[in-house]
């Protein structure tokens, strides 16, 4: 088999002398943070890019390492005044690394087939792997297998994989939300909601509050049945034609000109879902409805405020006070720049005291799968975090992307055993479903 | 049989501190000048002074040539290595050793931010001016090799005017140090000043005794935007006039102001030909009459808006905006050039209009920035160094202005220093004997040449 070409010496030159090695960058960066190391920064990263696309590196080991430390939190970018696509450099240069085979090992291509090409791929699959684990938890053989110490034989990495996997819900959101539900008024606005991967298995409940604030608000909501994964744990993880099957396959499955919106309500899914034009941009059949569709994309709480979303009235019996934080996912913030409408959104909740915590914008350590890949820089980011959020006495925390949402979950249980003093961690439509919810309650109660 | 120097290296340091990968030389290859790039044999992270001298003396003996560095955001190529050099890198000596709030004074080590600096000081209600653009990467090491300005130049000076002590670890090995807390001291020569601004070429600083002042009372920031750039030159040489220093008191032309409102999102006025951002501080009443009175003169010398800072959040994210304006003109090419011509202020409309001239005759694009109060401007060169004829425009053209800088009074570096990428107009500012001069001050102290070599004049 003849090697394919370098992608990043295919990669338009431009993007990357766009870098002009200032340093701006330095500050924002979390691995560069942990080591103070030049080829842990974005600027050392684009400067190793630029040496591979000018032949005077090869797409060494250390390399390929370097590109699975980056987390691809784009902190970068919002930093960057010279508006460096990094994006589009982290993608690339991920896809270089898997392309050189640098840091390919038989175990670690099964795992890259199995979750990659085969668990994403198929709908079916992810929720049957999730089903099983499920009834492995609550027949209590989790604990069997605990005690026995089974998982002390194992590799390292599979064993922390076992502790740190995630809670799967009782139903999937098919069961929770039908294919059309129309508000109780007037229809203002038609939209399709993403139902993502991890949001579905894990979360599940944060797709029905999606759909009822979308009722409450007017919104006619389709959701279609057996979605797929977007393919952003794909791009992200050097396999950008797995991705560009998982975009060709979304975009046939919603005509986005049925629809004001297409949302998402998974900040990873949804700064990925924007950039499908940028992906199927040399795939002549896809391009242009690539650009139509990703233009339809949104964010939840970026629709909710473009609709002007209704403010819930304080329940009669008066509103109980809570104070929350919240924590900004990367590629919300960072990804997509969305900072102030989740905010809003809790500010419009009654009774929500909002304190804010340090290095909000900064990663948790979460970043798809890079609590699996890097799990030393995963903790350490994770438990930073969790001190962070802790330290402003908030009973909840907030956050708009299910990797987070499980990553700050794991870090308080690590933080403190004791299980009664957990903050809760919500998704931001979470608690303003509730909030319209405890209007109809108290109107009820009269 | 000699031991190697890499083996040596790692002995004195420990194996975590010596990088040799190919991948490491490579990201310490430069710093945020434009196209120069040298890749170093070894790059090191001393911890302590000791360290230091101990790479040195190691250094020497191995003829092994040593450029220091801090995060690399220097912009005359200063730090960007030499062939077969050490590079040596300081940002592992991070802490703030002593912060006297009876003397005013605090103790750093060279790896310290800048940024570090600002808020400690600012903590203990106590202000450190110098603030270059960079302030939020760079080190204090990198500040006093530079002697870096910033935006408060105009009333605050530059980094010289901080510095009250240093220590430094001499080419030789040995650990000098130089100044005190006392205001007045005249024992000696002030050989502190001899390596404030010496880019590393005759010592390495290791820690910085630094002069505090008392945090004014009170801050205000205006903008004020121009349909022609000559009446924001007007304005600033009325506001001086008047007898007023602003803090801060700076100019951005119609380009830059697009590409830092494209980043920052600041609500700066995308028509304006020109935009002064002025800062007053000191008393409550002082800055309201100062505030006042610069107000009417904007609107006397034909400024098109102006507008007041509400409060101190917008203040910063104005003057955060401003120093990111070198970099948020890399939007518009992919090789930016930055220069820092500066004329005494008297002559600054003239210095903008031969700028501007320059750019039309080499066909060339030339955004221009800069400290319009203290008369450092930042003529920009946006180009791509791939057009190999474009390029040979820009040197004309650099040329051109240089020279017109010198001949109106001026200096061809203000606070970004001589590094590689001035070295050669050096001569012709200074003259054969002050030349001769700074040469052998080279060689009495660091008569190895292996402290930064072929930095600001070839040996």
């Amino acid at each position: 088999m003849t090697p394919e070409p370098s992608l990043l010496k295919a990669l338009d030159y431009s993007v990357l002398q766009q870098c002009m090695h200032c340093g701006l960058c330095l500050p924002s960066c979390p691995t560069y943070l942990e080591t103070g190391r030049e080829r842990n920064s974005p600027r050392g990263r684009i400067s190793l890019m630029r040496a591979i696309a000018d032949d005077e590196l090869g797409a060494t080991k250390a390399f390929a390492e370097e590109m699975s430390y980056c987390l691809g939190c784009l902190a970068c970018t919002t930093a960057c005044p010279a508006g460096v696509d990094y994006g589009t450099l982290f993608e690339t240069g991920r896809a270089e690394a898997e392309r050189s085979g640098a840091v390919s090992s038989a175990p670690r291509s099964l795992i890259r087939s199995f979750t990659l090409r085969f668990l994403l791929l198929r709908p079916w699959a992810l929720r049957a792997a999730a089903r099983l684990w499920r009834s492995y938890e609550v027949s209590g053989m989790r604990r069997l297998v605990r005690a026995s110490g089974l998982f002390s034989l194992l590799p390292k990495r599979i064993g922390s994989l076992e502790r740190q996997a995630f809670p799967v819900g009782r139903e999937f959101s098919d069961a929770l939300v039908a294919a059309v539900e129309r508000p109780a008024g007037e229809i203002r606005h038609r939209v399709a909601v993403l139902t993502g991967c991890i949001q579905d298995v894990a979360f599940s409940e944060v797709n029905r509050a999606t759909v009822d604030v979308l009722l409450e608000n007017g919104c006619e909501v389709t959701t279609p049945r057996a979605q797929s994964c977007c393919g952003s744990l794909h791009v992200h993880n050097g396999d950008p034609e797995g991705a560009r099957k998982l975009a060709r396959r979304q975009i046939d499955s919603i005509d986005p000109s049925l629809f004001d919106a297409i949302l998402s309500n998974s900040a990873g899914c949804g700064s990925h879902l924007k950039r499908y034009g940028h992906l199927l941009a040399d795939d002549p059949a896809y391009a242009g409805r690539a650009v139509a569709w990703s233009a339809k994309v949104r964010d939840i709480s970026e629709w909710l405020v473009e609709i002007g979303f209704r403010r819930p009235a304080p329940p009669r019996s008066g509103p109980s006070t809570a104070i929350v934080t919240y924590h900004e996912a990367c590629h919300l913030c960072h990804g997509q720049k969305i900072t102030a409408q989740p905010r809003e959104i809790l500010l419009a909740i009654p009774g929500v005291e909002l304190r804010e915590c340090a290095e909000a914008t900064m990663c948790c350590g979460s970043a798809g799968i890079y609590s699996l890949t890097q799990p030393g820089t995963s903790s350490w980011l994770r438990d930073r975090k969790v001190g962070h959020l802790r330290s402003t006495g908030a009973s909840i925390i907030v956050t708009a992307n299910p990797g987070c949402q499980l990553q700050i979950q794991q870090g308080l249980t690590v933080a403190d055993g004791t299980k009664e003093s957990y903050p809760r961690v919500v998704h931001p439509v979470v608690l303003l479903a509730e909030a319209y919810q405890a209007v109809k309650e108290s109107k009820k109660n009269l | 049989m000699r031991i190697p120097l890499i083996a040596e290296l790692i002995h004195i340091l420990g194996q975590p501190q010596v990088l040799t990968e190919r991948e490491d030389l490579i990201s310490y290859s430069f710093d945020a000048t434009a196209v120069l790039r040298q890749l170093p044999r070894a790059v090191v992270f001393p911890r302590t002074t000791a360290e230091v001298a101990a790479v040195v003396r190691l250094a020497r003996q191995h003829g092994a040539p040593i450029v220091a560095r801090g995060s690399g955001t220097g912009l005359s190529g200063g730090s960007v290595p030499v062939s077969d050099s050490i590079v040596l890198c300081l940002v592992k000596m991070d802490r703030i050793l002593e912060l006297d709030s009876r003397n005013f004074t605090l103790r750093a080590q060279a790896g310290v931010l800048t940024q570090a600096i600002y808020d400690a000081a600012d903590a203990a209600g106590l202000f450190y001016p110098p603030d270059p653009g960079s302030m939020k990467v760079s080190t204090l090491g990198g500040n006093v090799a530079e002697n870096s300005g910033g935006l408060r130049g105009l009333k605050y000076g530059v980094t010289r005017d901080y510095v009250m002590g240093l220590e430094v670890v001499m080419a030789d090995g040995e650990i000098c140090l130089l100044g005190n807390k006392c205001v007045k001291d005249v024992a000696g020569y002030s050989l502190k000043d001899l390596f404030i601004g010496s880019e590393g070429t005759l010592g390495i600083v290791t820690e910085v005794l630094l002069k505090l002042l008392p945090k004014p009372a009170a801050r205000q920031t205006l903008l004020a935007t121009y349909a022609r750039m000559e009446a924001a030159a007007e304005t600033v040489s009325a506001i001086i006039a008047a007898r007023i220093v602003p803090c801060t008191l700076e100019f951005l032309d119609a380009r830059t102001i697009r590409c830092v409102e494209d980043y920052a999102h600041v609500g700066l006025p995308l028509d304006a030909d020109a935009l002064l951002l002025i800062e007053v501080d000191g008393h409550p009443a002082a800055v309201a009459e100062e505030a006042a009175r610069i107000g009417e003169l904007c609107r006397q010398f034909g400024a098109t808006s102006i507008r007041l800072a509400a409060d101190a959040a917008e203040a910063a994210r104005l003057a955060s905006a401003r120093r990111s304006a070198f970099s948020a003109l890399a939007r518009m090419k992919p090789t930016t050039i930055l220069e820092d011509a500066t004329v005494p202020r008297s002559e600054l409309a003239g210095m903008i209009r031969f700028i501007q001239e320059t750019a039309a005759r080499h066909r060339l694009e030339i955004a221009t920035f800069g400290h319009f109060g203290d008369g450092n401007l930042h003529p920009t060169f946006l180009t791509d160094e791939r057009d190999a004829d474009e390029m040979r425009r820009v040197e004309l053209a650099m040329d051109d202005i240089f020279t017109h800088t010198l001949s109106l009074g001026g200096t061809i570096t203000g606070e970004h220093g001589v590094g590689l990428a001035k070295k050669a107009y050096l001569k012709r500012q200074l003259g054969d004997a002050s030349y001769g001069l700074l040469k052998r001050v080279k060689q009495v102290l660091d008569p190895g040449n292996l402290l930064n070599p072929g930095k600001i004049f070839d040996p």
